[in-house]
């Protein structure tokens, strides 16, 4: 399901909109991941806070929000510009990439949160592609 | 069985009471079938739903969510039941309406980001991931009779 060129100008347009609040949009996420889907605590043992309130997970929420939006700038080639951080999710973090898909999903509840009227299902599904095709750069280098 | 406290039980209605099926019911199945466009295979009979303006303004799609979220509705007023509550429904979609399960699990992300549309910061992570297991559970039920 590759990224269509209405695909792409949507994801640009709609990752204008939310930029000022892309922070605050990954930690809640973030949050959300770890208390929803709780298997995901798994892999934050390192933390001596995980709740939603946590200023790690928010650091990290935004860390995680900071490379989305650099991949939204590449996006003519997501697997380059993803390929150092495919190594370290591959080799360092080892991350099952089922879990890209759960954040993937807690992103986009948080952005039809934030932004109820924008987040129409026509820009849903564009986001849903480009997120699901961001899991694929960044599983490249698995195996 | 699925176990539900007290709390979680009070989070789950207070949830579906803010939901007004006759609002949220049209979004719900547009939703799903704009972005995920193979759930048209299950709506041979609802005319037009090819496009996005056709999928929006299509009545019958309209009509389904709402029938959806009735049916929803018997399952929170049956919380301990969801299984039994659910199993002629479950039945009917594998033998008559032949609807791959996985489709389940779509329809009901959709529900809940359809939800967090509207009930925006009161759908607080507590209160998502509780919501969520709720939907795991009417999920569970709608696959139990697939043998």
């Amino acid at each position: 399901m590759s990224l269509t060129g209405k695909d792409k100008t949507v994801v640009r347009a709609f990752w204008d909109k939310a930029a000022p609040k892309a922070a605050d949009i990954g930690g809640e996420a973030l949050g959300r991941m770890l208390i929803a889907y709780p298997q995901t605590k798994t892999y934050f043992s390192h933390w001596s806070d995980l709740s939603p309130d946590s200023a790690q997970v928010k650091k990290h929420g935004a860390t995680i929000m900071g490379a989305i939006g650099d991949a939204v700038a590449k996006i003519d080639d997501l697997t380059g510009a993803l390929s150092k951080l495919s190594e370290l999710h591959a080799f360092k973090l080892r991350v099952d990439p089922a879990n890209f898909r759960i954040l993937a999903h807690n992103l986009i509840l948080v952005l039809a949160m934030y932004f109820p009227n924008d987040f129409t299902p026509e820009v849903h599904v564009s986001v849903d592609k480009f997120l699901q095709n961001l899991a694929l750069g960044l599983a490249e280098r698995y195996r | 069985m699925v176990k539900w406290t007290e709390e979680e039980r009070q989070t789950i209605r207070s949830v579906w009471e803010k939901v007004d099926i006759d609002e949220t019911g049209p979004q719900l199945i547009a939703r799903a079938l704009i972005v995920y466009p193979w759930t048209e295979r299950y709506f041979g009979t609802f005319g037009d739903i090819f496009t996005t303006s056709a999928i929006l303004t299509n009545a019958k799609v309209a009509t389904h969510g709402k029938v959806v979220l009735r049916a929803l509705d018997r399952a929170v007023k049956n919380l301990d039941n969801i299984t039994e509550t659910y199993a002629a429904l479950s039945r009917l979609h594998y033998e008559k309406l032949k609807v791959d399960p996985d489709n389940f699990r779509l329809l009901a992300d959709c529900i809940t980001i359809t939800i967090a549309c509207k009930l925006k910061a009161a759908l607080n992570p507590q209160v998502q991931a509780t919501w969520q297991k709720f939907l795991s559970a009417v999920v569970e039920a709608m696959n139990n009779q697939y043998k």
